[in-house]
């Protein structure tokens, strides 16, 4: 009898019993054996800032300079100060709910800076530097979070489409749009983002499906932030997430989501692959959220301080910043100049948000249709009425 | 030039001359190719319009509208056929959450010019989930526009009409209809695609239906005749909007109602007609809004669902209820 059959009959057979128990031990531990040792993962800068070589990756940011460097800093930077920002407005009322991107910056700047012009994002909700990358003002990400609208962005402007909160639905409009940019002809790539969670959707399942049959340019880039909610990873998949794309029949790779410079060389790789009509990649950035959820979860309910600590120390903003210290890419002006700006776009965007007006009334009704609807029609007009009837007793 | 053609054809002539004015139109769907669609609806168009243009999908609905959506923003302006009406609901969630208001969600900016094909509804013997009738689903959902043609010329013309929309139609084919032949007019300056039509003027009576329906209404009017009674007949076609005009006018001349959909009467669209047009026309209602539809049940074995279905003498007696008050 193989390892494999008796781990898939020990927790039918004792299901609910102390036996059951070690069955289910016994078959997680052989889960693991089965993917073989310690995933791949690539990895360009460690925790101590210290540059690796890596003779797959490297290539795609060798020309990289100093500037840029600094540049992907700021990024992160600036991106950790307006999520900062935005949790601080949720806890004063301002906005009724954040979703903190708070130890991700490193896979959002790294994979929006590998995105060209042209190319286009399908974010999920928790996007906030892909956003930042792509030229969206902070400002009008807090819209829907502040409840005056469902979006806030023209996603034609930035070629960054709506925050998706259903979970997993925009990998298949990704993938559509990509399937569209093939039949163009154009050699843009299209990428979507999601999380570990969403990997267990069909959704998910079905973008790799119709990207790889029909060899959509698009990159799936899976932030690993390690929780769903308060769901851990192995409650999502017995393989690493990477190693799904095998199945599908297109290449899936893992890189230390808290390593920019790592994330945006196996972006740009994918990204390429995707231009040059070789279909779809998928890439998991194996990161961690250290935040909450959202500002309405409580992540001590599930998890220790310990691993937050353990992760503290990848901090994706530290290890770069030591980086430029060491090879003197950066000087302490510059980080000075940088805390500034920082803080400038901190009031900035909080006071954007306490300027933000409450929407017309008459917008409930805005949209709704693009013909227009004669259902639509009718009740507006009684909202109206309605409204007028206040009017005509002086009040409102 | 007039041309009499299966109600299935008509939908078939009406996607190739779309595909031929249109290069952004798309077909696209299970077995819609080489095999033409499992009801022929397809029928050679992937024969001459290529592979890129009829596109034969991998059998996941909720991919087939997910992608279909990513191509509508990307500017084309897919048709995707669901196989069967019991077989959307995997893509429900797409189409609701998604499909119905994407454009909302963009302050309008973002248009979503998708069909959704369903053929629909039962008395084709067939097995489960091939015979559900569940526009009432997608009618109560805003951003949704709802359409059912009865005949050939409708389907036609109505599937013109909806590949034009910038709205999403979920678009219901009768499927026991598809064989039904009847006049289509290429060259005819089609009414609006959410008017409903009189099909029979009458004095006594309205029976309201659309898509399956309105062909057994009409039969049902002829009946009534020969026992001297003069019935309206009255086809919506269109469940989202529903024109309550056309409804209430024809009402308050012939001051009943009757309401007949094969879909289950509770919380379907004969109740939303029946509580609008009580609420419209009070003062001229001789009679309660009655309806005639399926049960609140899962859908029959095929060798009952004659039992199920809505048939001539259910709706006379509809008739007969609504005469005696």
């Amino acid at each position: 009898m193989t390892v494999e059959s008796t781990a898939a009959r020990t927790p039918r057979r004792s299901a609910g019993s102390k036996a059951g128990t070690t069955g289910t031990k016994r078959t997680r531990t052989t889960a693991k054996k089965d993917a073989g040792a310690e995933p791949q993962l690539v990895q360009l800068l460690t925790p101590e800032g210290k540059r690796v070589k890596n003779a797959e990756y490297d290539k795609y940011v060798a020309g990289i300079t100093p500037e840029e460097l600094r540049g992907l800093y700021r990024d992160m930077v600036l991106t950790r100060r307006f999520d900062a920002e935005a949790t601080s407005l949720q806890r004063q009322g301002e906005l009724g709910l954040w979703a903190s991107l708070l130890g991700q910056e490193a896979a959002q700047i790294g994979s929006g800076r590998a995105t060209r012009e042209d190319d286009y994002v399908f974010p999920t909700y928790r996007e906030h530097g892909v956003a930042w990358c792509r030229g969206v003002d902070p400002a009008n990400l807090l819209g829907m979070f502040r409840g005056v609208n469902n979006g806030g962005w023209d996603p034609n402007s930035n070629n960054f489409q709506l925050y998706t909160i259903v979970i997993g639905s925009q990998t298949l409009h990704a993938t559509g749009y990509a399937m569209g940019v093939a039949k163009d002809g154009a050699d843009s790539a299209v990428i979507a983002y999601f999380g570990d969670g969403a990997s267990s959707q069909g959704d998910v399942a079905e973008s790799f499906t119709f990207s790889a049959v029909y060899n959509a340019p698009v990159v799936f880039f899976c932030q690993n932030n390690q929780w769903a909610i308060s769901e851990p990873t192995e409650k999502q998949s017995r393989v690493p997430i990477y190693q799904r794309a095998q199945g599908f029949g297109f290449p899936g790779v893992r890189v230390d989501g808290n390593d920019v410079l790592g994330v945006l060389a196996v972006t740009r790789w994918a990204l390429e692959r995707a231009r040059g009509g070789e279909g779809p990649t998928l890439v998991e950035a194996f990161t961690y959220r250290m935040g909450a959820h959202t500002t309405s979860d409580d992540p001590t309910r599930y998890r220790g301080d310990e691993e937050r600590q353990a992760w503290e120390a990848k901090d994706p903003i530290l290890r770069l910043r030591r980086y430029l210290e060491a090879s003197n890419h950066a000087d302490e002006g510059f980080f000075q100049e940088l805390e500034a700006e920082s803080e400038a776009l901190g009031k900035r965007v909080r006071e954007a948000v306490r300027a933000m007006p409450d929407p017309d009334r008459f917008a409930i009704f805005e949209n709704a249709y693009a013909d227009g609807h004669a259902l639509v029609d009718e009740e507006r007009a009684q909202f109206a009425a309605y409204q007028a009837s206040f009017a005509d007793e002086g009040g409102n | 030039m007039a041309e009499k053609m299966a109600l299935a054809k008509a939908i078939n002539e009406s996607l190739r001359r779309a595909l031929e004015s249109d290069p952004k139109v798309l077909i696209m769907g299970e077995d819609v190719g080489k095999l033409g669609g499992v009801f022929r609806v397809t029928d050679g168009l992937q024969k001459d319009f290529g592979e890129s243009r009829v596109i034969d999908t991998p059998l996941a609905e909720s991919g087939i509208v997910g992608t279909a959506i990513g191509l509508a923003l990307r500017g084309y302006r897919p048709v995707v056929e669901i196989q069967f009406d019991g077989f959307v609901f995997p893509a429900y969630d797409q189409i609701v959450t998604q499909l119905a208001k994407m454009h909302a969600r963009s302050l309008g900016k973002v248009k979503l010019p998708v069909v959704v094909r369903i053929p629909y509804g039962g008395g084709i013997g067939a097995v489960e989930h091939h015979s559900e009738s569940p526009e009432s689903l997608f009618a109560h959902v805003a951003g949704l526009k709802v359409v059912s043609p009865s005949n050939a010329s409708d389907a036609y013309w109505m599937m013109q009409q909806a590949i034009q929309s910038d709205d999403p139609v979920i678009f219901f084919e009768p499927k026991r209809r598809y064989w039904d032949k009847g006049e289509v007019n290429a060259e005819a300056i089609p009414g609006p695609l959410h008017k409903a039509q009189v099909v029979r003027e009458g004095t006594d009576l309205t029976l309201a239906a659309y898509g399956p329906m309105v062909k057994l209404c009409r039969e049902v009017a002829d009946v009534a005749a020969e026992e001297g009674k003069n019935l309206e007949v009255l086809d919506l076609r269109s469940v989202s909007p529903i024109d309550f005009d056309s409804i209430q006018a024809s009402v308050e001349k012939t001051r009943r109602l009757v309401v007949v959909h094969e879909a289950p009467v509770f919380f379907g669209s004969g109740a939303e007609i029946a509580a609008r047009i009580t609420e419209r026309s009070f003062y001229h209602l001789e009679a309660p809004v009655l309806r005639v539809g399926g049960y609140h049940a899962p859908y029959p074995p095929a060798r009952l669902e004659e039992e199920y279905l809505p048939n001539l003498d259910r709706v006379l007696d509809a008739v007969d209820r609504s005469l005696a008050y």
